[in-house]
């Protein structure tokens, strides 16, 4: 790590950047400000700016970290609490991934990846990842190298392979955290096991940060991890007020911030002012989606590419997605990470993630959700990519419409190679599924 | 222009139909065409020979199909599964299990009170199980719809055809007839592996009762009577199978 690189780290990401980017979020905001809303969508969340703002500072701080301070890539249901107090840069690949589903760069990097010879059934976040690595573009513009790779198979075994591929690609170490599934509860075992090698994780990171971990400063990151957790979900509580005060769609670009900056200051400010706004709409009686319908649960990952058309097709039936598996999955944490012991909170947190249970759970807690949210029906994504997540869709689709009379329709589609996305037959799919709520609506 | 008429359109992959009905639904006019690149231009040109050249204003228009966006002035526009299942319970009063065969995609539908969907489930990935996986197989056999029934009817048995793969099915195809088995039984192996693949797609909506076959295919007895074996009730074609989803989208524009 040269002197050089750090300073240049120094000025770019901590001074000159942050800088810019308040300047161009003041002017943001005087612009949304004026923005008239875009019906049936209510008006822009003022947070959106500091999301805008927090994930570019975010990326901007990447470019220059390599060299600068150590860098760890990290899956995103890994114990990352272990990392920061090591000053550690941590790049998610899922996330990074995303954004190029999201800005439509998610093909030619899966394609890059195919080239190299990766299966198209392989996972396209997956693909994404080894294809930007190998295409050398990101529409982030530059992604820092790793000192050490993170793993944890909690999500799905896909990663194990992917991070060993980095591994070969990147010649840097590999830490794999394995997570057994959880098939009904915990077994105390299985605690012992994922612990020891969480401790086996902060050894390995000590070595690459050439720093020791200092206890109390685990203890104060995983004391933050816990309260972003316990305020994004309260923000995904003000979902249950009819109408909902925010388009649930959106909530899947909220969420970005709790994976990868879960455990920082920046987070919890972010989530203190999301949650006062959302509240404050509440309050107000503000819609999401003006003139709500139709109240949807959403099931898995989102279709990136596709958020525009879908936002649109939901607006036109009057139907707000007002919670979803996957953003809740990120607060439902928040009562494992207890202080005290952080190692074993770490274990029993990452063990029970919701991808690392079994699907009588899934329907449970679904079930549950549909109660709570006052739901009217659930669009299930069966996402191509995410075998884990989409495996007994259909029993669950079965399992909610006769036992607990919330009927679901089951779209086939991917979160972000749009090869695998047909919308025409999506769309037509959904529709049909909405008439039933708001005949006439699909205009 | 009589109070009450509404026109229906069913803007579908490869066929496009019309109808116009009168306001106690009986159809005054129809048409079946083969489905034209350009929507919009076709709904002009068939709504000036049905209903005379615009002046004054025109009856309310519904339209359903993939085309349904494009058709210009519709009042209402519907999914082929609201069509489907409005059209027949129009047709067939007691209908209350539909099973749709279009030419890239089928759908079974549960129907509930007043001709509503409760229930549906379709497969839009691929053509497999679709009108177009016989329209392609037959093509290869030089053969056409109208011979469909006549050589299933000369067949001593099926061939074991195992794909509904538009695609692999033509391969397997091949291979039959190289091997000599008679091309009627090559035919009755593709009406079984349809009717497979389609009695699959109905069990979805758990049919309890006979079932309303509306589509083109829908005309094909043999296909029905092998869907019906497989799913033990009778599979029976709603009349005029091919304009139930324009009907449906008529009786929709006048809601
Ligand atoms: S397979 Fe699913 S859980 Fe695994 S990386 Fe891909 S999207 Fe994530």
């Amino acid at each position: 790590m040269t002197v050089w690189r750090r300073a240049r780290h120094l000025l770019e990401a901590r001074l000159a950047g942050p800088a810019v980017l308040a300047v161009q979020s003041r002017r943001r905001l005087a612009k949304l400000a004026r923005k008239p809303a875009a019906p049936p969508f209510g008006p822009p969340l003022r947070a959106s700016v500091a999301l805008r703002g927090l994930m570019e500072r975010y990326y901007l701080e990447g470019r220059t970290a390599d060299g600068a301070r150590p860098v760890a890539w990290i899956t995103s249901g890994a114990p990352v609490e272990v990392l920061r107090p090591l000053g550690y840069y941590v790049v998610y690949p899922e996330n990074h991934a995303a954004i190029c589903g999201a800005r439509h760069a998610a093909q030619a990097a899966c394609e890059a990846a195919e080239r190299a010879g990766y299966s198209r059934s392989l996972c396209s976040y997956a693909r994404t990842d080894l294809g930007t690595l190998f295409s050398r573009t990101t529409p982030v513009g530059r992604v820092p190298k790793p000192d050490l790779l993170v793993c944890c198979t909690n999500i799905c075994q896909t990663v194990a392979g992917w991070y060993r591929a980095l591994a070969h690609e990147l010649r840097v170490p590999l830490v794999v955290v394995d997570t057994p599934f959880l098939q009904g509860g915990e077994r105390p075992h299985d605690r012992t096991y994922v612990r020891r090698q969480i401790e086996g994780l902060a050894e390995a990171a000590e070595r690459a940060a050439r720093r020791p971990l200092r206890l109390a400063a685990l203890e104060e990151t995983l004391g933050r991890s816990q309260e972003t957790a316990a305020l994004w979900g309260e923000c995904l509580e003000q979902g249950r007020r009819r109408p909902a005060p925010w388009f649930g769609l959106e909530s899947f670009l909220y969420m970005g911030p709790m994976v990868i900056l879960r455990g920082t200051p920046e987070a919890i400010r972010f989530y203190r002012a999301l949650l006062a706004e959302l509240r404050e709409r509440a309050e107000r009686g503000v819609a999401g989606v003006e003139g709500e319908r139709v109240r949807l649960l959403w099931d898995n990952l989102p279709i990136w590419s596709e958020l525009r058309r879908l936002s649109d097709l939901l607006g036109r039936f009057g139907a707000n997605l007002v919670a979803a598996t996957y953003t809740h999955a990120w607060s439902d944490c928040a009562d494992l990470m207890q202080p005290g012991d952080p190692f074993d909170a770490l274990a029993r947190t990452y063990l029970s993630v919701l991808l690392n249970r079994d699907l009588a759970t899934r329907a449970r807690d679904l079930a549950a959700m549909a109660r709570r949210f006052r739901a009217d029906g659930v669009l299930f994504h069966a996402d191509r990519s995410c075998k884990p997540y989409s495996l007994g869709q259909h029993g669950l689709r079965e399992k909610l419409a006769r036992e607990h009379g919330v009927p679901g329709v089951v779209i086939e589609a991917d979160h972000s190679d749009p090869r695998d996305v047909a919308w025409e037959a999506t769309a037509n799919r959904l529709e049909a599924f909405l008439e039933g709520f708001a005949p006439g609506s699909g205009r | 222009m009589t109070d009450g008429r509404r026109v229906g359109i069913d803007a579908g992959s490869t066929t496009w139909k019309a109808v116009v009905i009168e306001g106690d639904g009986r159809v005054v006019a129809s048409r079946v065409e083969a489905a034209e690149p350009r929507v919009e231009a076709q709904t002009r040109r068939v709504l000036d020979e049905l209903l005379g050249p615009a002046a004054g204003p025109r009856p309310p228009l519904g339209a359903t199909g993939y085309g349904r966006r494009r058709v210009p002035d519709a009042t209402t526009r519907i999914t082929e599964i609201a069509a489907h299942a409005g059209g027949a319970a129009r047709v067939v009063p007691d209908a209350r299990f539909v099973l749709d065969v279009g030419g890239q995609d089928a759908k079974a539908i549960r129907l509930g009170p007043g001709g509503r969907a409760v229930e549906f489930a379709m497969n839009d990935r691929c053509a497999a199980g679709t009108g177009r996986f016989l329209e392609n197989a037959l093509a290869r056999l030089h053969l056409d719809w109208a011979d469909l029934e006549r050589t299933v009817g000369a067949a001593a048995r099926p061939a074991r055809i195992s794909s509904t793969c538009a695609v692999f099915a033509e391969t397997e195809i091949v291979g039959l007839l190289a091997d000599g088995v008679p091309v009627s039984e090559v035919v009755r192996g593709l009406v079984e592996a349809l009717a497979e693949r389609l009695a699959a797609l109905l069990a979805q909506v758990r049919p309890d009762g006979p079932i309303t076959a509306t589509g083109g295919v829908a005309r094909n007895r043999a296909l029905l009577e092998a869907i019906a074996a497989r799913v033990g009730w009778p599979v029976r074609a709603a009349p005029e199978p091919q304009l139930v989803g324009a009907l449906g989208a008529a009786w929709a524009a006048g809601r």
